[in-house]
Parts: structure tokens; sequence; C-alpha cells
């Protein structure tokens, strides 16, 4: 069995492990530095960028506006090109749909195309209780099954590891899971990917069964979309006999004009190319040519959850390209892992609080783990205000409000952890209303400020853990305004 | 079909969660502005055909130029370059593509697809040769939508090394939107942009994965059929 | 015309010399400023760790205690923001939530009065003032760290730099890596106190690496853990907020 993120610490706890870790730090720093100027530059080549950013929200909201009337579009159009739609309301009933979709097939081997949604639904572990091996093709996600490791980033799974620690994955790995890494493999990327087609090459030719996501769907059309860098989308999504698509209902496009504006902005957000190697199109089956049957698995599994909330609902545009990640100072140092569910970094964390609920101390740890830098919103090619919404997910933490968990709308009530914090809060929030009283502390302060302490008690002792307090001024700036200028106090 | 009941759960939750959304708001009430660029920059053909040429570079595909009269001997002596023995044509592709004395004197067999065909058949092919859809100057891509002269989608994934013939005349387009138009949505189609790649070991793009680590892409002058 | 300074809370308790330098630069520039003392804190600190409706309060004492002035202008990029894109939006949930009524009529009005006259010092300093020229002097090697608030939030862009680069006798040092955020955010820096210091350190680095002898800002909140950083690891670089070294006309720090 995989390791899951069930059970993972708190946000801040894990985070403060990772930033420990200096090859995972050095890794995460060299990565995302380089792919940060690049998808500047990608981006830049667009005068339009803007306008296509307001034409991809515009579309996204319309469509999450709509959203019965698109799946129900969307379902009618690929029936009627020879697809099956299945409606999975939760995790557990989209595995069991794909496990009862194999287990008809006779099969007990699957290929895997990376797919997010299929990582949220623990989908591998759920085949291999049925008896039934999942064989992850895309490169990151093969190391990161061949290691028993975890996802840390949306487009690059293994994007903590460095080219050593992949090569010695391969070299002690692989053999078990099917053919062994070539002898002396170096790290050269080159010879890494490689050893990636080699391995995997026999299992494309044999596999009679492929499990995809999919990064649009056209309600109008009925088509899928796949994009894709090296090729194993295209083994996955041709080669075998049977297709079973697992995909989010956000994930629906109303319009085939509609991918003008995503293919535009996806691949110089996401690897910041012009256009990424391969995208693959289908709509339900051809005849003589690709898999004779497909399912698609519309997936909710919280999903509705956040189509109910007003402001947390824009997260629900995201196109998983991970720019977010790639320019987040804190996702650099913390490490993907820290953030506990397969959607990390800035999008994870207001992602992931409302799919899940407010299910435990890392739910409601997540909305805090920003700085409100903002460079997330910047890069965003849907224009998601993550900062509004970690804002508004705070709230819920802090002084609880209406939620919906799983269609059912529902108060919580503000988070026990919060307790100590919510009374200083409401101490400073009646002090900064009542100015004489701030003038009084603030002298208070001054007086004794010369009992400076190297380590503040309490919870603040974070702060001088690595930094100096400020030197207290004899006077605040109102007493020097006052005395000076002549004010009464 | 599994679960009538979970669609309707879903979908009604869908519906309760849009609960603030006005009855009377239809999708296309809800306005998505449509003011960024059809093409970016107007081009000549030559323009464009240069501008696809130079991006396809750019991705380590390699690009070539000839008219009909040159095409046989540059696809063959590509073919015999690469060592190709046995090359596969998908029906519909041109007769006047290939000349089977050139390629029989690079020692390449012509293979025919057919049903008979399988996969693993397929991957003791060394090469393909297709033509495509439309190419995309902006980006660089070229599409294919298994007309005539492209084949099913496999004969393009399973060979190492994908000859590609686009006439400049007809199938260059500019942009992405030009392109979105112009394709029929009910076709499997396969975009191309430059040879297999992948940015998995730390963000550093590294050509040749699971698709055809070559890509030769010809342009084709000359009138072409419209 | 007459200014506003709205000092912050930050500033009137611990880094009153701010508010001195921007009295002073602004009189220099022939500007009369007034300090309206029923003024306190806008809400930011209670605002960002999820106290929104708490600082509704405060956003109505803002806006009353402003009430006469034509300009409001504040050294603190991340105070400005707090007016200008939270004080609606604030006022917009309030209505939205069914308190539209009387309070929700208020606040929406109090936002609106205190937006469009809101400016962070060096917008006022270029945009209504026209200045770039400010006539200091500051012999000294200085780099400055665009605050995240200024750079994202008030599209600050080159304002300050340009301020910065007519500066007698300064000498401007590039950051490397300066649109980075550099840790700090509020209440961030305590509840991920790991991350932020690892993101301090890192900031605290490319600083030094620039030999300069000071690092100015648009914002002392940033400055109080760049500066706790750096005295912690024994640098000598001075963090100064930018209306100091834009007010001295002598090379001292007034």
């Amino acid at each position: 069995m995989s390791r899951t993120y069930v059970g993972m610490p708190a946000f801040p706890r894990a985070a403060a492990r990772a930033t420990e870790d200096a090859t995972l730090r050095s890794n995460l720093r060299r990565a995302t530095h380089t792919i940060r100027a690049r998808r500047a530059q990608a981006v830049a080549e667009l005068a339009d960028w803007e306008e296509l950013r307001a034409a991809a929200a515009a579309i996204k909201d319309r469509t999450l506006r709509h959203l019965d009337h698109y799946l129900t579009l969307l379902e009618e159009n690929v029936t009627r090109a020879g697809g099956t739609v299945h409606w999975a309301a939760d995790a557990d009933e989209a595995n069991r749909i794909v496990t009862e979709l194999v287990r008809a097939t006779g099969e007990r081997e699957v290929v895997k195309v990376k797919s997010m949604t299929t990582q949220e639904t623990g989908l591998n572990d759920a085949l291999e209780r049925a008896g039934i091996r999942a064989y992850e093709t895309d490169l990151a996600e093969l190391i990161v099954q061949l290691a028993d490791d975890l996802p840390s980033h949306i487009l690059v799974p293994a994007i903590h590891r460095g080219r050593g620690e992949i090569r010695d994955i391969f070299r002690d790995r692989m053999a078990d899971w099917g053919r062994p890494a070539p002898e002396g493999l170096t790290d050269r990327p080159a010879d890494l990917a490689e050893a990636a087609r080699l391995h995997l090459r026999e299992k494309f030719l044999t596999a009679k069964v492929a499990v995809s996501g999919a990064n649009f769907l056209v309600a109008e059309t009925g088509t899928a979309v796949v994009v894709e860098s090296e090729g194993n989308g295209r083994m996955c999504l041709t080669l075998p006999e049977t297709l079973i698509s697992v995909v989010g209902i956000e994930k629906v496009v109303p319009a085939w004009r509609d991918l003008e504006v995503f293919l535009q902005l996806l691949p110089r957000s996401s690897t910041a190319e012009r256009m990424n190697p391969y995208t693959s199109m289908w709509t339900g089956t051809s005849d003589a040519d690709g898999p004779r049957a497909f399912h698609l698995v519309l997936l909710d599994n919280g999903r509705t959850d956040a189509l109910a909330d007003r402001v947390g609902r824009q997260a629900l545009r995201c196109i998983r390209c991970s720019a977010c990640l790639n320019v987040c100072p804190v996702y650099e140092r913390a490490g993907g892992h820290a953030y506990g569910s397969p959607y990390p970094g800035p999008i994870g964390a207001i992602l992931t609080p409302q799919l899940r609920g407010p299910a435990s101390a890392l739910e409601e740890s997540l909305p805090f783990a920003s700085t409100l830098c903002g460079a997330c919103y910047e890069v965003c090619p849907v224009a998601i205000d993550i900062p509004e919404v970690l804002l508004h997910l705070r709230e819920r933490v802090a002084e609880g409000g209406e939620v919906t968990v799983r269609g059912v709308r529902t108060r919580v009530r503000p988070a026990k952890r919060h307790a100590v914090e919510r009374t200083a809060m409401r101490a400073a929030g009646w002090t900064f209303d009542h100015p004489g009283a701030l003038r009084r502390a603030q002298r208070l302060a001054g007086r004794a400020r010369r009992l400076r302490p190297r380590r503040l008690p309490g919870p603040l002792g974070a702060w001088t853990d690595s930094r100096e307090l400020p030197e207290l001024p004899a006077e605040s700036f109102r007493d020097w305004w006052s005395r000076t200028r002549g004010d009464a106090p | 079909m599994s679960g009538g009941t979970s669609r309707e759960r879903v979908l009604g939750r869908v519906r309760r969660a849009l609960a603030d959304v006005p009855r009377h708001e239809r999708p296309r009430d809800h306005p998505v502005p449509r003011d960024y660029r059809l093409t970016h920059g107007t081009r000549t053909p030559a323009d464009a055909a240069a501008l696809l040429a130079a991006n396809l570079t750019d991705y380590r595909a390699v690009v070539h130029r000839t008219d009909e009269g040159g095409l046989p001997a540059l696809v063959a002596g590509l073919l015999g370059r690469r060592g190709a023995r046995r090359v596969v044509v998908p029906p519909g592709l041109p007769d006047a593509w290939l000349a089977p004395e050139l390629l029989a004197a690079a020692g390449v067999e012509q293979v025919a697809d057919s049903p008979a065909l399988t996969t693993r058949a397929l991957d003791g092919v060394d090469s393909v040769v297709t033509g495509c859809a439309l190419a995309i100057a902006e980006t660089g891509t070229i599409v294919l939508d298994a007309g005539p002269g492209q084949g099913r989608r496999a004969l393009t994934l399973v060979p190492d090394h994908h000859v590609c013939v686009v006439r400049v005349a007809d199938q260059v387009v500019d942009s992405v939107p030009r392109a979105l138009a112009r394709l029929a949505p009910d076709r499997p189609l396969t975009w191309i942009s430059g040879p297999s790649a992948t940015s998995d070991i730390e963000l550093d793009r590294v050509e040749g994965v699971h698709g055809p680590r070559t890509l030769e892409v010809v342009l084709l002058d000359g009138t072409g059929p419209r | 015309m007459r200014v506003g300074l709205f000092v912050t809370c930050v500033n009137d308790t611990l880094h009153p010399g701010t508010g001195r330098a921007v009295v002073t630069l602004l009189e220099r520039l022939g500007v009369r400023v007034g300090f309206p003392a029923e003024q306190s804190c806008c809400g930011q600190p209670l605002f960002n760790t999820g106290y929104r409706r708490r600082t509704e309060p405060l956003l109505l004492r803002h806006a009353a205690a402003f009430r006469d002035y034509d300009h409001i202008v504040t050294p603190s990029a991340s105070c400005a923001a707090m007016v200008r894109e939270h004080y609606p939006r604030i006022a917009a949930r309030a209505a939205a939530e069914g308190r539209g009524g009387r309070d929700g009529a208020a606040l929406a009005e109090a936002a609106a009065s205190v937006v469009p006259r809101t400016y962070e010092l060096t917008e006022f300093l270029l945009d209504v003032l026209g200045v770039t020229d400010v006539g200091a002097y500051f012999p000294h090697t200085v780099t400055y760290h665009p605050t995240c608030h200024g750079l994202r939030a008030l599209r600050l862009g080159d304002r300050p730099r340009r301020l910065l680069e007519h500066v007698r006798g300064l000498e401007l040092r590039e950051l490397a890596g300066a649109e980075e955020c550099c840790g700090f955010g509020g209440t961030f820096a305590v509840k991920n106190a790991a991350v932020s210091a690892a993101m301090g350190a890192d900031k605290a680095r490319a600083i030094g690496d620039t030999g300069a002898r000071a690092v100015c800002a648009v914002d002392n909140s940033c400055l109080l853990h760049i500066g706790g950083t750096l005295a912690r690891a024994g640098s000598r670089v001075r963090p100064l907020h930018i209306a100091q070294i834009l007010a001295s006309t002598d090379g001292s720090v007034p």
C-alpha cells in the first residue's frame, strides 16, 4: 500500500520540518526559479495576455453559474458519440465505479495517465485492494510510485527530487515493477527519460485498460482534452481497448471555441511553452482508431460544496497549471507535502479546505499558509484571487460561519485552536477603537522599554526565535505630535 | 451505467449551490469578453511558414523545405539517413510523395497500414510518413485529424521517427483560434509541437520520452490540392 | 489642500521617527499636514487574521477621523492597500450578509469616501505633488526592497525608485530577487515561524550581498521583520523607511 495523505500534521509543523531539509530546499529553489523566469518570458510574448485571462475567468464563471446545464449537455453529447457517462458523488464511489469497470474487462493491470482526480480519490490503493495493479506512466508519477512517495507538485509531482535521487530510485526500484533500469544509468535527464521509456514500453504495448483524467470537457461537442508532454498520455488514450477518464465536474467548458483561450493560457503558464508537445482531443469513440469503449466518470467529491460558497467558488476555475506553486515563496520553502493533499501550494491552500470541509487541524491551518504576498494571483491564468479566498477561509476558521459539507448547509463554530488568538484580537479590536486606551498602552510600553526581552513569552516567542525585537521608542508619534504641535492630548 | 441516483444527487447539489444565481439568468447572460486577438500580428503566407519553421525548430523539430518535385527524394533521403528499415504509410497518402525506387535504393521497406498491423507489429516499424490537417505558425504545432494521409493515431505514436508533410499553400494557419475554427471536434485530434519532451526532472526540458523522439516536418511549397 | 497624515498604528507605536520624517518631508515641500488624533489602526491585522467583522468599527472610525481632509497620506503600502482594496469589500460583504440597513449603508459610504483620497507616500509625492526630486541628501549606499503590497496591490511601480534616484549622494544598489516576499505576512511570522524565518534569512542574505549600508522600503512592518532578521544575524545593514531617507537633507537619519 502506498503512502497516503491521511493523518498529516498541520501545515506549520510539516513545513517547519521541510525548511530544515537542505536537499529539498535546494531542489525546490532550483526548479521553481528556472520555471519562474521562463514563464514570465512565455507570457510576455502575448500582448493580449490580460484579455485572454479575463476571457478565461468569464468562461469558467459562466460554466460554474450554469454547471447543471453544461453537465447534462456534456453527458448527452458524450453518450451520443459512443461514450458512457458515470456520476460519482465522492471519492469512494468514483473508485468503486472504476474498479468495477476494470473488473468487467477481466484485466488485472491498468496504465495511467497522470491525473489529479485519481490522486485525490486514492484510486491506485483502491485498485490494489481489488487485486488490480495500476502503473503510473508520467515520468514524475513513475518516480513517485517507484519511491513509494507522495506527489509534491501539480505538474511535476517529483519536483522535490533532484536528478541524483531519481537515478537512485530508478536503479533500486524499477526491477520491482517491470524492466530494470539500464546498467550504469547516469543522472543525466536524457538518460533518465530513456530509462523510463524502456521501462514503460512493454506496458503500453500490452495494456488493455487505461485510466486518465482530462484537462477540459467541451459540453457542446462532448470532446475530452488531455494536454501533456511525454507521449505517455497518447499511449494510454490511444492503444488500450478501454479508456476510463475520471474528471472533476468543474472541468467542463461550454463551447469548442472556448478551447482557443485555454490552449493559449495553459501551456505558457504551466511549462512556459508556446504549446505543449502533445494535446489529444477525442469525442466518444471512433471506428478503428483508439479505444472501443470510453467511460467518463464525473466526480463531485466536495466540488459542489465549494460551488456553494460565493467567494470560494472561484477556486473551481483552476486549470491546474501550477504557476501559483512556482512563484510561491512559501511553497518554495515548505515543499508540497506540507500541504497534505495532491493540491499543494496556494491553490491547494484554498482548494483542499473547501473540498474536504473543516475536517482537521490540517484543513484549518492551510488558509494561514501564506503571507498574502499576491504573487499567485498575479500569475493565475484564470484570475483566481487566491489571497481573497484565503482571507475568506481564515474568517471561517477564526469566527466560524456557513459552510456546505457533502451537500448539506451547516454552520461551523469558530475553531477551538484559535480561542487565545480570538481573545487577543477582540482586545486589540477594542483598543484600536479606543485611542485613549491605545495611548495608555503605548506609554506603558514606552516606560518599560528597557525591559526588552531576548525572548517573548508564549506563542510570540516564535518571533524572537529568529529575529531581534525592535527598540521601543520613548515617545509614540501621537505624543510627539501633541507635544510639539500643541494639540491637547 | 452506475447510479441514476448519484447523477441526481450531484445535479441536485449543483442546483442548491447555485441558489444565488437568478432564476431567469441564461448561460449566455453571463458575459464573456472576447477582446483578445485572433492572431498575434498580420503576416503573409510566407511569413507564417517562416514563423512555423522557427517555432518548430525552437522545440527541436527538424524542419525541411521543398516543392512537390523535390519531395520524394527528400523523404527517401530522410529515411535513408535515419537508417530506417521499415516505414509505415497511412491510407490516402499521395502517391507522388513517395518514390518506391528511391525507397528501395535507400533500403527502406514500405508498409501499408491495415487492421492486421497490431500495436506490437507497429513497434517494429522505424518511421512513419504522414500529412496533416493543418499547422499553427504562432505555436509551432501540427495537427492531425486522422484524415486521408494521416491514418489512425497509433501510427504517429509508436514509431520513433515521424516525418510530417505540411502544405504551405493551404495548411498553415496563424494561430490557435484560427486552427480551432477549421478543425472538426468529432474527429480524433492530435496536436504535436515538437518531439516528445518532459520537464519532470528539475523542471528542465529534455526531449524524447514516449512519443516519437525525432519529428521531421517538411514544409511543402506549391499550390497543392485545394 | 488639507493633507491628513494616516501614520498607522505600527508607526505610531514602534516607528514614530517615520511619522516625523513624513511631516518634515511634506512640510518642506510646502504641504500643510494635519494629524487627526481620533485615528487608530485601519484594521489590517484583524482582517488578515480572519476577523473581518471586527474591522467594521475601525473602518467607520478611520473614515470619520479623516472626514475633513482632501488627501490622506500614509507611509505604509499595506495600510493603503487595506483601505483601497479591502474597505469596499468589507462594506459589500456586510451588505451581502443582510446587514445592509443603516450599518451597511454607513460602511459603504465610509469606504467610498476614503478610497479615492488615500495615497501611499510615494504615490502622493509623484501623482499629486508631481515631484521626483524632494531635495534630499543622503550620501550612503542603499538597497530598496519593494514590498508585496506596494508592488502587487498598489502597483507602485518605479515611483519609490525614481524618488531615490533623485536623492543627492545616494547610491542605489540592485537587490537580487527583489520582488520576492520577505516572509513577514503579519501573524504569518508567528503562525508559520519556520517558513517566515527561512524567507527572511534569504532576503537578509540578498540584502547583505548588495553591500549596501541600508535597506529601505515603503512599509515598516516588513522592515521590522527584515531588520530583526538582519540584527539577529549580526548584520550592520540598517533598515530605514523611505521617508527617513527622503526627509534627510544633511545625510543623517532624522
